[in-house]
């Protein structure tokens, strides 16, 4: 169930605002080799994975082979989907002054182009979180998930969508940041529209030759198992992702809110914090699941910081829960199973008017 | 002049295992498993560090397969790694070139972040971003008859790679270094200078000792070397010397035999009166955007949201170069335009003068 906002005063307000800016600068200004080390060995263990993993899928017509093979692919993808380009594209390692590990530069194994879902996702999600209208994310346009969305028939059917969605995220992720629907608004130019739909084509067509024809190509009487194994390894990295995401900001309990443009505009730091806040929700469990989830486990820290680095995440994470327990702010948080059950759930409640 | 910049050949099996690898390339792994098999991101690994004078130290650096080379006298743009983070400096050469090995010269300044470490805490072993190695302020091809070089400070150390190059010629021009450091004690390679003089007819040294023979002046070049007017000189130290050089040289028509090397960069600056900005086309995002004639191209492209590869963003490590398909560039640092044609060019340097195209 989305909430309404809740509107402590504005003194407090914004003493959560210099709070929340202090820890912000109390990492910024501690950065330095050990994250660095972080950054590099999660690069080492990625590619080291990927390796392994298209070695062994290039002999899978042993059975051990396609199993292990497709783990460390899916392993990998997974990886470089959202520990390494989710965080490096929101500028996260920007600081290290290494081209290699920029922002501006990096390029992941995903179907939509880095720039093109920066535009979408750094840009419109991050700065209208959950604000009804503004941010696409609520539903990617396809999902109603919000009561002031409208309802229309074709919203029975979305628990279908979302589900259909979840193996298919990355192509998914990709036409959403076409924003064919900002074409007829006006909002974005045919021949803009046009150039980035052929850059995505090209990308696109390239992740997927060297997937599911090149690689099995080379595995030459292992072809069939080794694209077996690289389609289920896409698959489950895309299952992975859509998970983590949905969990993220789609739980019962995470507000939506219906912020005028005027009001978003004249929003304090504070104000926003507050927005970011009530806007997601985290998911708790072990290191594993936070480097596997890209640390959007912490989603809460990670919309409240976006571009602090993802490995100092989980030592935030306790002290904003201590700054939202003194301000009697909601920090919603739960287990992946309940995050995951509350999120259909919400699914299931919006595809009714 | 143009900075050479000679990207390493694609290999004929590249092609493939760069599809294999997308969008990553070959080079990333290889990079990964060693950064001096990285061509993308030339890197050298530190084999000794050799003190070098009071708080000055030579580092001998061996580089990987992305090293393009230099001339006597250029100067190389380093990265180091300081607490996580990579920052770039430029250190003159001080080895001749075509050895195994490139040695550099550097002298730590107290206040400094970089050059410290450069000298106290690097250690062999420690591996170093190096981009091409650049500047003019070379030896020309033919050599002239008669040289002289006048240096001052840490000044001596592009003319060291110099003169190592000449004492390895068969035959070398009629040579006098001017050298001024405070004290003898503060005098840079001063064993290694007692010796290649004693070891070289052709060499001549007058060292000058500013505690007791004060700055160096126009008099007092003219009065070391009478002959200042048939020699084709170099000279590179504080910005003083050199002004004080350019001054007595141009007095006489002959600035076109001076040459002069200045540490400081000089700051990237907005272009004066009259200049233009352009249309910037990026030909493979199909981007297109209005670009101001002082700012950056790499500022131009980040704002309208194109990936731009970058660097250093100052204009020394070459991390940001992009051919320039057709059209024209500013450089910012000396207002000097260059030309299309696929040339690379350094966007964080360089402006748009005119509409131009990009490949990116």
């Amino acid at each position: 169930m989305a909430l309404p906002a809740s509107a402590p005063d504005a003194t407090r307000t914004e003493e959560l605002g210099r709070e929340l800016d202090r820890l912000r600068a109390e990492i910024v200004t501690g950065r330095g080799a050990a994250d660095a080390h972080y950054i590099h060995t999660v690069i080492a263990v990625q590619r080291g994975c990927e390796v392994a993993g298209r070695c062994a899928l290039a002999v899978s017509l042993l059975p051990p082979a396609w199993v292990a093979g497709t783990t460390l692919l899916a392993l990998a993808k997974t990886l470089d989907n959202m520990e390494l380009g989710h965080n490096i594209l929101h500028g996260q390692w920007d600081w290290l002054g290494d081209p290699a590990i920029h922002s501006t530069t990096w390029e992941w194994d995903f179907a939509t182009p880095a720039a093109a879902w920066k535009r979408t996702h750094n840009h419109q999600h991050h700065t209208y979180t959950n604000v009804v209208g503004r941010d696409r994310d609520l539903g990617y346009t396809v999902l109603r998930m919000a009561p002031e969305q409208p309802w229309h028939p074709v919203h029975l059917l979305q628990p279908v969508f979302a589900a259909l969605l979840a193996p298919v995220f990355e192509w998914g992720i990709a036409l959403y940041d076409l924003e064919v629907d900002a074409v007829p608004s006006g909002r974005k130019s045919l021949r803009s529209f046009l150039g980035e739909a052929t850059t995505l084509l090209r990308k696109a067509v390239r992740q997927s030759a060297k997937d599911y024809v090149l690689f099995p190509l080379l595995a030459g009487p292992s072809a069939l198992p080794c694209l077996l194994g690289n389609l289920t390894a896409s698959a489950a990295r895309n299952i992975w992702a859509h998970t983590v995401i949905f969990c993220g900001h789609f739980p019962a309990d995470v507000h939506t809110f219906t912020y005028t443009e005027e009001e978003i505009e004249g929003e304090s730091r504070g104000e926003w914090y507050l927005r970011q806040i009530q806007g997601s929700a985290n998911i708790e469990g072990g290191p594993l699941l936070h480097v596997l989830s890209g640390n959007l486990s912490h989603q809460i820290e990670h919309h409240l910081f976006p571009d602090l680095p993802s490995n100092r995440y989980a030592e935030l994470a306790p002290q904003v829960r201590e700054i939202c327990a003194r301000h009697g702010l909601p920090y919603v948080s739960g287990p992946l199973w309940r995050q995951y059950a509350s999120m259909w759930g919400r699914v299931l409640r919006h595809a009714l008017p | 002049m143009v900075h050479s910049f000679r990207a390493p050949p694609i290999l004929p099996w590249a092609w493939l295992v760069n599809r294999l690898t997308s969008p990553l390339t070959v080079d990333d792994y290889l990079g990964m498993l060693d950064p001096l098999w990285s061509a993308r991101h030339p890197a050298g690994r530190v084999g000794a560090v050799r003190p070098e004078g009071p708080g000055a130290a030579t580092l001998t650096i061996r580089p990987g397969r992305g090293w393009t080379g230099h001339r006597a006298g250029q100067y190389l743009p380093v990265g180091v790694e300081i607490d996580g983070v990579r920052h770039w400096r430029t250190y003159s050469i001080t080895s001749p070139p075509g050895d195994s090995d490139v040695t550099l010269a550097v002298k730590a300044h107290p206040d400094g972040r970089v050059s410290p470490h450069m000298v106290h805490r690097t250690v062999p072993g420690t591996v170093l971003r190096l981009g091409p190695a650049q500047g003019e302020f070379t030896l020309p091809e033919p050599l002239p008859d008669r040289i002289l070089f006048i240096t001052a400070g840490s000044g001596i150390t592009p003319v060291m790679g110099m003169l190592r190059t000449l004492a390895r010629c068969r035959t070398a021009p009629d040579t006098l270094l001017l050298h001024s450091a405070p004290t003898p004690a503060e005098c840079l390679f001063r064993d290694e200078l007692a010796t290649l003089e004693q070891e070289l007819p052709w060499l001549r040294i007058h060292l000058n000792h500013t505690r007791y023979d004060g700055r160096l002046t126009s008099d007092r070049i003219a009065g070391v070397c009478p002959d200042w007017r048939d020699r084709d000189a170099w000279v590179c130290g504080p910005a003083g010397l050199l002004d004080t050089a350019e001054r007595q040289w141009a007095s006489v028509g002959l600035e076109g035999r001076l040459r002069v090397e200045r540490f400081h960069l000089t700051p990237v600056q907005p272009p004066g009166e009259g200049a233009v900005g352009g249309r910037v086309r990026f030909a493979r995002s199909g981007v297109e955007t209005d670009a101001a004639a002082g700012t950056p191209l790499l500022a131009v492209g980040e704002a309208a949201g194109v990936p731009m590869p970058y660097g250093c963003r100052r204009g020394l490590c070459f991390g940001c170069l992009v051919p320039l398909v057709e059209g024209r560039v500013r450089d910012l640092r000396s207002g000097e335009l260059r030309h299309g044609q696929s040339e690379l060019i350094q966007t964080c340097v360089n402006a748009a003068a005119g509409s131009l195209t990009l490949d990116l």
